[in-house]
């Protein structure tokens, strides 16, 4: 399969199950409300270090937020509930609760429970004020710049994390270009993050090291200062390969967004230095969810 | 179908507890016909006391002068039970879900001890609006109470959970003993509002003669949870729905100090 001179491999992604939920974070305006959202999404590109993956879905004008305010929402994804739960309390307690103006509600509504102000509250040393409105708990914690309005709780659901594509270039800043428009165009698609910097990982992963002490290393295969000395997948004139790794709340969100990620790819096209599109798969063996390049672009 | 319509035959002489006919929902019409009710050392079959008319047990109407009807929609579950006049004492005591909707006045302890649902009262409503029996600990522990006239005294006392709204005035004592929840007047209140409140809001519209000695002034504020907790009353057909009458700037004191301490009374600001 060819799309504006750029090949698409015949081969898969493959991902695996994972637990998700959504926060809103809403402030006096954007800028503060993307202040914390982005405290709260840091250092959460990978599960293999940082606990969760999370990253900033979108904005929200003030008429879909819960308090009339402008706010984003923010999805967590984690390998199990009891993770996601302890990765959420703390980081809305260390980059919510401490941003100024921040408030803090459930964006799923569905799913398991799990606490988002329910532990938070312990915070307000006695002095917290429960409410509950059309159904649903907040609390009200003194802080120094007035109250912190949390929701008690936020839904938890199964997801998927770990679907990605590689692009392959001819030159780095043409694979970086490729990887800007594609996760531009990705970011419109709902349910889904690009948890890795800027959406684009540049030191894509296979199972396993020479050090026993690692069970993860480059993937040298993809490595282009490489191909001389390991079983490449690289042709001569690939000299930089970038991927771009999805998480979304069902299979069928990861699929809409990496077909909108490729097109926007190949849309650049040949002409780009954009040669292949390719995907991380370790045979089969990793998670149940395969996403096939092909199937997806037809 | 059209809902069950009770018309008062002729007021009785004796008060009447109306509460079997919160089991209205499970029944047909001829087996609401039948139930049986206390007034005075007499009983009567429903139907010796109204014209029956319609079929739909889950949506009641009383047609008549209803003043005499104590109970009515106690402890009721999904029953919309529309009173088209004036109710006796307790009305809507311990209700669970469903609706009541007096269009006239009530009498004393509406809505007392309340689980859950809408009392929804036209008029005005006496002493002990959502408030606990005697001799009780807790008032009431979940739903909505909305008076659209004014409400004696004691308004609210006890209160567990729940949110009580009167757009009219409030007597003496309003708030007093609030265990937690939320009392909102839109009107003027009598003296000792939020006597001995442990927990949970008094919201006024209108600066009370004076604030308790036992409350401490905190200041005014911006309230984050305000305009959530008006959005949250949007669908009600009151004065609290429209957004005009909302505000999250309010003046807060917090108390009562006498008591645990934990509650507070805010006054609409600016």
């Amino acid at each position: 399969m060819e799309i504006n001179g750029v090949h698409i491999d015949d081969t898969f992604a493959e991902a695996f199950p994972m637990k998700a939920t959504r926060a809103i974070i809403t402030a006096q305006n954007l800028e503060w409300a993307y202040h914390s959202a982005r405290a709260m999404t840091g250092f959460a590109t990978s599960v293999i270090a940082c606990g969760c993956e999370a990253g900033i879905e979108r904005e929200l004008s003030p008429e879909e937020t819960p308090d009339g305010r402008p706010g984003v929402a923010v999805l967590l994804f984690a390998m199990g509930g009891k993770g996601l739960a302890k990765q959420l309390e703390t980081r809305a307690g260390q980059c919510v609760l401490t941003s100024p103006t921040s408030a803090l509600f459930a964006g799923i509504d569905g799913g398991k429970p799990i606490p988002l102000g329910k532990n938070l509250r312990f915070f307000g040393d006695g002095f917290q004020i429960s409410k509950q409105i059309g159904g649903k708990r907040y609390w009200r914690i003194p802080v120094m710049d007035g109250e912190f309005l949390a929701e008690e709780t936020t839904g938890m659901v199964d997801a998927v994390g770990g679907g990605n594509f590689l692009i392959l270039a001819e030159s780095q800043p043409q694979a970086l270009a490729a990887c800007e428009a594609a996760v531009a165009a990705m970011k419109r698609v709902p349910n889904v993050v690009m948890p890795f910097p800027g959406g684009v990982v540049r030191s894509g992963s296979k199972v396993g090291s020479k050090y026993k002490a690692l069970n993860a290393s480059t993937n040298d295969a993809f490595c282009p200062t490489l191909k001389g000395v390991t079983r490449t997948q690289l042709s001569p004139e690939i000299e930089s390969v970038m991927e771009i790794v999805i998480d979304g709340l069902t299979k069928e969100d990861i699929e809409k967004a990496m077909r909108a990620g490729i097109e926007a790819v190949c849309r650049l096209g040949a002409g780009a230095g954009i040669r292949r599109i390719s995907a991380g798969n370790y045979g089969g063996k990793l998670g149940p969810f395969h996403f096939h390049l092909r199937e997806i672009m037809a | 179908m059209s809902a069950l319509t009770l018309t008062l035959k002729s007021a009785p002489r004796q008060r009447v507890d109306l509460s079997p006919l919160s089991a209205a929902p499970e029944l047909t019409p001829a087996e609401v016909a039948a139930l049986q009710v206390w007034a005075g050392k007499r009983r009567y079959r429903i139907d010796e006391l109204f014209e029956i008319e319609g079929e739909d047990t889950r949506n009641l109407v009383l047609r008549g002068d209803c003043r005499k009807f104590d109970y009515v929609g106690r402890d009721a579950r999904d029953l919309s039970l529309t009173v088209a006049g004036s109710v006796g004492a307790y009305a809507g005591m311990g209700m669970r879900s469903g609706t009541l909707h007096v269009q006239g006045d009530a009498d004393i302890f509406a809505a007392c001890e309340l689980r859950g649902g809408l009392v929804r009262i036209d008029g005005s409503a006496g002493d002990f609006v959502g408030a606990a029996l005697p001799g009780d600990k807790r008032g009431m522990r979940g739903g909505i109470v909305l008076v659209k006239g004014d409400v004696g005294a004691r308004c609210g006392d006890q209160l567990r959970r729940g949110i009580v709204l009167v757009e009219g005035d409030a007597g003496d004592w309003c708030g007093s003993r609030l265990i937690a929840g939320t009392v909102a007047v839109m009107g003027r209140v009598g003296k000792h509002p939020g006597y001995g409140l442990r927990r949970g809001t008094l919201l006024l519209w209108q600066r009370p003669e004076s604030i308790p000695p036992t409350y401490g002034d905190c200041g005014v504020h911006t309230l984050g949870f305000l305009p959530l907790w008006f959005a949250g009353l949007r669908r009600l057909d009151s004065r609290f729905a429209d957004p005009a009458n909302a505000f999250d700037r309010v003046h807060r004191y917090g108390g009562d100090l006498a008591a645990v301490g934990r509650g507070e009374i805010l006054i609409r600001a600016g």
